[in-house]
């Protein structure tokens, strides 16, 4: 430790060695650097910050089909839900609100129901109980459980116009002002 | 990895949990160092208690700044228990200020101080990679080595094993030099100094790296002048400990 502290002390061994991390340091830094699409998984679909939100195409609880690449352009909310689940019952009025209030600014809720975890019946009674007005999808397969890992009920994705997932939260009920303050960031990106 | 722990009907948000039992044991450590550094242990638990208040008050103002239009329709917004609502910088920012104004009130010595928190900060840096390696962020760059793990759609470096294996060999050294102390502020600047060289050699491998100047990672550029910091703060620390002596 003694070798150490006088090395520590000599003003011209110890700049020089400080001299000398800076130049191997700044060496290893444009070593590993890389071109600005490198570290972004942008282009990649994974169901996580950052990455491509997975496409899907799923049956509408109220008849026909959506498929989430053709909504590319608007800001979407991705909400898998089940009917059993109490946080996802209580955060669905928020969601209908905040669905209501930013509808004309070019936001799309989507709620998935996990269907295969759950009861179609029920789902669909409940969708008709709360009088929900944004699009109900229904996964019967467990197709978009095993794209979006789910691993919690209820699960958020915020996905931005050009597709790309930039906030996920697991579980709920979210406050409006949750929903709301994520939704503000995408929307005040350019279109 | 596994961010979620299901005990029966109940869903545990695991690196949420890793993060806590960081802090818990983390200024466990503190308040065993603090003897050493003729210290007060209960005031610099304290410290940490009054920061971390501090710190998420300060994240969740910070944020609420920043969508102020969204909380004055709902100022009760400002109290939610949800994570996802906090600004991390404001938030480090509001700690530092409440551990610096607490430190001065309860007239704390600097250097004695700071090297009482190390080995507690070395070790929150360990909970830290776990909590990582369980949620599956700061990942890794997409790889062909052999030990490459599948994550986020890609075979990648695990670059949160990387790290907490460095964290871990931070402390060890921490631990082993700490009794050898020969200046104040000497175990502080070590760990800043270890903390800085292995991010920015590890940084290379992480796929989530924030990029500036046309494709240099910024946590790189930051760790070099934090590497570069402490060392000058080695010199002048020692030289000033030599000139108490020699007076």
């Amino acid at each position: 430790m003694e070798t150490l502290t006088s090395l520590i002390q000599d003003r011209l061994r110890w700049l020089g060695l400080t001299a000398l991390v800076l130049v191997v340091g700044s060496g290893w830094i444009w070593h590993s650097s890389v071109p600005t699409s490198a570290t972004t998984g942008g282009l990649i679909p994974s169901p996580r910050e950052g990455f491509l939100a997975p496409d899907f195409t799923l049956d509408l609880a109220g008849g026909g089909q959506l498929t989430l690449s053709e909504l590319r352009g608007e800001v979407v909310l991705i909400n898998l839900w089940t009917s059993w689940c109490p946080p996802c019952r209580l955060e669905m009025p928020s969601l209908q609100r905040v669905y209501e209030a930013n509808r004309e600014r070019g936001v799309e809720v989507l709620a998935i129901n996990m269907t295969y975890q759950d009861s179609e019946t029920a789902a669909v009674e409940f969708v008709q109980e709360l009088g929900l007005t944004f699009p109900v999808l229904l996964d019967r397969t467990g197709e978009v459980g095993y794209k979006y890992q789910l691993r919690s009920l209820p699960t958020t994705f915020f996905v931005d116009r050009q597709g790309v997932i930039t906030q996920v939260i697991l579980g709920g009920p979210m406050s409006e002002v949750t929903l709301q303050t994520a939704l503000e960031s995408l929307l005040s990106e350019e279109p | 990895m596994l961010p979620i722990l299901q005990l029966g009907p109940l869903a545990l948000q695991l690196p949420g949990l890793l993060i806590l039992l960081g802090v818990w044991v983390g200024t466990h450590l503190i308040e065993k160092e603090a003897p050493r550094h003729k210290l007060p242990a209960g005031v610099l638990s304290n410290m940490v208690f009054f920061s971390l208040l501090g710190g998420i008050a300060g994240a969740r103002l910070g944020y609420a700044l920043r969508f102020f239009e969204v909380y004055s329709k709902d100022p009760l917004g400002l109290i939610a228990l949800n994570p996802h609502t906090l600004a991390p910088f404001e938030g480090v920012v509001a700690a530092l200020i409440v551990a610096l104004i607490y430190g001065q009130r309860k007239h704390l010595p600097l250097y004695p101080t700071l090297d009482a928190f190390t080995q507690g900060l070395a070790s929150m840096a360990i909970f830290l990679g776990l909590a990582n390696i369980s949620s599956g962020d700061a990942f890794g760059a997409p790889t062909t080595v052999p030990w490459a793990i599948d994550l986020w759609g890609a075979s990648r470096h695990p670059s949160q094993i990387y790290e907490t294996i460095a964290a871990a060999l931070v402390y060890l050294v921490i631990q082993r030099l700490k009794i050898r102390s020969p200046f104040p502020g000497f175990n502080f600047t070590l760990w800043i100094l270890l903390t800085s060289i292995s991010r920015l050699f590890l940084e290379a491998f992480r796929g989530d790296s924030v990029l500036i100047f046309d494709g240099l990672r910024s946590a790189q550029v930051v760790s070099l002048a934090l590497a570069v910091a402490a060392m000058l703060a080695f010199h002048y620390l020692a030289r000033r400990h030599a000139r108490a002596d020699a007076e």
